[in-house]
């Protein structure tokens, strides 16, 4: 039977292309790899071997040809004594163009994490609190990874310094003294190699929390991070998951400048595939890290080196742990929302103060989880207040506060009375001199312009 | 890259860490498994006949993207692979179809996935450079050059803290090598004693750069050596040699930690399929293929040996065909992925 030779796509955007020149004529045998014709394409000039063997029966498209169509018949191969039918000749193949129809994406994505409603887990979380010890946030990390470490062999921690070291934050002080240098593993300082080790590890079914000395320094390795640990699950269709926790402290400590003073919520909560929690108290700490550890997904954790060593008020109980994806109301109002996440919660809780003076009263959310986002928690109180504000330490160019925006006009817009306002780093790299520093970050005072300039005070 | 040849036998892993640049070979051994040899003739060929079969499929636009494949290569994994068991893992870069099918994975998923279709390993939704099979301790299929070295040190790391005795193998080419993770992989491989085989396959190019105009240094093996990690070069065209060392290597690795192999190879095809290949010649190419294509190579070897009959070659030939054809089939036959598959495996419900 007569071999039809297609003209050939020889790049993935190639759809038609100049057969510049035959290397066979007719009555020549071809073989498998012999060279027949040289093609054009878009990019450059391809040699064209045969595929199949047998005689040139007839050259179809003459050389010199353009755009010629990717899958047209350039020319047919016959077998011993066979000849070529007329209707081989210039047939042209190709799929007619399908409509496709829009697909939407799942209405609820917070949903999808948990199968309890949202006033369920706000009462479990509540009466968690009825029995609390005072620790501070490092604490309350360090105890976290240790009570998932005894509860999970799998469970191990690696990065600079948490070993010998107790911890260049002291975050996984009396780990190596309890679990041992197989479960507490120093790393050289090679953040892309020893994330990557981890996210491979995870890959096998071992659950790592990777601790970066600061998320600054992860950038070494954000390529194994959403290359390899956000993308593969998707990538396998399923298969393989990658069950790790990426912890450290973010942001801007204190005088450290710009390379070592740069908020990342924005980076990963950007990427699918991650989920990304920032937690103010100790509670949220110890109860979302926990969760973090236990969840089958890559967990970017952004801690704060300012709130290593506040205190808060802790559960006592080992079950507790904090939903992904929930929001929480650290105080009620009526007249204006403000979203804050990490230390901005802080600045949030002191603007609200300061706004009651002034007769407003403002409702402060501690988003606790930036993907994925908590809108409904958001959505509710907008409602109630019909003014949002939202307070973030990082740059506000496609920051979480022009998230929160688009969300709320898409989610809110009939309930809002102003636009919303974002409150954020200012848009240059961190400066090192005191002054400067002070006006690069968020303060107190520039949310509570932000609320009375939303209620028209 | 100088490529003399060694008459002598290859000397053995303890001895591997004194510097050597002569590739090995084997020892030419009067009584070789017939099974063996068989076997490898018909993954070697099976790979070959795959990789020939997905240009034609992608020439004809049924498949799209990036398409690397793994002609003339063949030696390198099969050999490697005849000396690993269940416990062992396996992850290398784009160039991935042929370790794929050494693994084990069916010829009909791969090709369903380099089409783009619902029957692919990953559902369609990884394509050629992306697939993996849990089962069988295939662990990607990654496009991040040098990337997959890393992660196999992560693999490499996971058996020694289960100490289940497992050994990983990173396959990675030339141009990897020079990526930092590959060095730094390499540091804590030997720091932490990891199980790891860095199985550098040299086919002289990276893209369209020769690695002499690349990669500094004399010899690719060598690149452990700073961190005291045994390194050898291996004529990776011959599979028996590469299967010997292999069988070494592993054995080794598994109780004493890593080791790097340079596999000489080379790539009869472009970079990818859109590559017009104007960094060498042809006759560089025609000549390694004439003198020393790894399953010709085979093939003489088995005549002269009388290990098997023409007839008993061309079984497995048209057996192979079969296979191949089956895979084509299927993988133009099974359906698209349902659209709903656009916001699946995202994250996992936790």
């Amino acid at each position: 039977m007569p071999t039809e030779i297609l003209m050939p796509a020889l790049s993935p955007t190639m759809t038609e292309g100049k057969l510049s020149k035959w290397l066979v004529k007719e009555g020549d045998d071809v073989r498998a790899g012999d060279l027949i014709a040289e093609i054009e394409t878009d990019k450059a000039t391809m040699e064209v071997e045969a595929v199949d063997e047998g005689k040139v029966g007839k050259i179809v498209i003459a050389e010199g040809t353009d755009a010629v169509s990717v899958n047209s018949v350039i020319a047919v191969l016959v077998g011993d004594g066979e000849t070529v039918s007329e209707e081989a000749q210039a047939r042209q193949q190709g799929e007619p163009e399908k409509a496709v129809k829009p697909i939407s994406p799942p209405a609820n994505p917070t949903a999808s994490l948990s199968t309890s409603t949202s006033e369920q887990m706000d009462a479990e979380e509540a009466q968690a609190y009825a029995s609390t010890n005072t620790l501070t946030v490092r604490e309350a990390l360090r105890d976290a990874m240790a009570e998932e470490m005894r509860a999970d062999g799998n469970v191990f921690l690696m990065g600079e310094e948490v070993a010998e070291y107790q911890g260049a934050y002291k975050v996984s002080q009396g780990l190596l003294d309890e679990f041992g240098a197989r479960r507490v593993i120093d790393t050289p300082i090679t953040e892309h190699g020893f994330t990557g080790i981890g996210v491979g590890a995870a890959m096998d079914g071992l659950k790592p929390i990777v601790e970066f000395m600061t998320f600054n320094f992860a950038m070494q390795a954000i390529d194994q991070i959403i290359n390899s640990a956000a993308k593969t699950l998707y990538m396998s269709g399923g298969q393989m998951g990658c069950p790790i926790v990426f912890r450290g402290p973010n942001g801007a400590a204190s005088r450290v400048a710009a390379q070592h003073s740069q908020c990342y919520a924005s980076w990963y909560a950007h990427c699918p595939g991650l989920i990304v929690i920032a937690p103010y108290s100790a509670g949220d700490a110890k109860g979302l890290l926990k969760s973090a550890i236990r969840n089958p997904n890559p967990v970017i954790f952004l801690e704060n080196e300012i709130l290593y060593g506040q205190s808060f008020e802790v559960p006592t109980s080992e079950d507790f742990t904090v939903p992904i994806g929930r929001a929480k109301v650290l105080r009620p109002g009526k007249d204006v929302t403000i979203t804050a996440f990490s230390l901005m919660c802080r600045d949030a809780l002191a603007a609200a103060d300061a706004l009651a003076a002034e007769g407003i009263d403002a409702e402060v959310i501690d988003l606790r989880t930036i993907r994925p986002l908590d809108t409904e928690t958001i959505v509710e109180s907008v409602k109630k207040t019909n003014r949002l504000v939202s307070v973030e330490e990082g740059w506000p160019y496609a920051g979480i506060g022009a998230e929160i925006a688009a969300t709320m006009m898409d989610k809110a817009f009939d309930w809002l009375d102003a636009p919303v306002q974002r409150v954020s780093g200012k848009d240059v790299p961190m400066p090192y001199a005191a002054n400067l520093e002070k006006l690069a970050l968020p303060q107190v005072q520039d949310i509570v312009s932000a609320a009375k300039a939303v209620c028209y005070r | 890259m100088s490529r003399a040849v060694s008459k002598r036998s290859s000397a053995s892993a303890s001895q591997a860490s004194q510097k050597k640049s002569r590739p090995s070979r084997a020892k030419s051994s009067p009584k070789l498994d017939v099974a063996q040899l068989l076997h490898f003739y018909r993954e070697m060929l099976l790979i070959r006949r795959f990789e020939e079969r997905a240009g034609q499929m992608y020439g004809m636009g049924l498949i799209g993207g990036f398409c690397h494949l793994y002609i003339g290569q063949e030696a390198v994994v099969v050999g490697m692979q005849s000396a690993l068991d269940e416990r062992d893992s396996v992850i290398t870069g784009y160039r991935d179809h042929g370790h794929m099918l050494a693994c084990g994975m069916e010829s009909r998923g791969v090709m369903a996935e380099l089409t783009g279709r619902r029957g692919g390993y990953s559902r369609g939704k990884g394509g050629s450079m992306h697939m993996f099979s849990r089962e069988k301790r295939f662990f990607g299929g990654h496009g991040i050059v040098g990337g997959q070295v890393s992660l196999g040190g992560g693999l490499a790391f996971a058996a020694k803290y289960r100490d289940d005795g497992g050994v990983a193998l990173a396959y990675f080419g030339d141009g990897a090598s020079n990526q930092g993770q590959v060095a730094e992989t390499m540091n804590m491989a030997a720091l932490w004693q990891l199980p790891l085989i860095f199985v550098i396959e040299n086919n002289k190019y990276g893209m369209g750069t020769s690695v002499n105009r690349s990669s500094a240094g004399e010899g690719l093996y060598k690149r452990g050596e700073a961190y005291g990690i045994p390194g050898e070069r291996v004529d990776g065209m011959n599979v028996l040699t590469v299967a010997e060392k292999a069988k070494e290597v592993v054995s080794h690795v598994r109780k004493n930690g890593p080791y790097v192999l340079e596999m000489e190879t080379y790539r009869y095809r472009g970079h990818s399929m859109s590559d017009p290949a104007k960094y060498r010649s042809r006759d560089e190419v025609s000549k390694m293929r004439e003198e020393r294509d790894p399953i010709e190579t085979l093939r003489e070897l088995i005549v002269k040996q009388k290990a098997a009959s023409a007839e008993d070659l061309k079984a497995i030939d048209a057996d192979v065909r079969a296979i191949v054809a089956d895979a084509a089939e299927f993988a133009q036959e099974s359906p698209e992925p349902d659209p709903s598959e656009l916001y699946t495996d995202i994250l996992i419900e936790a």
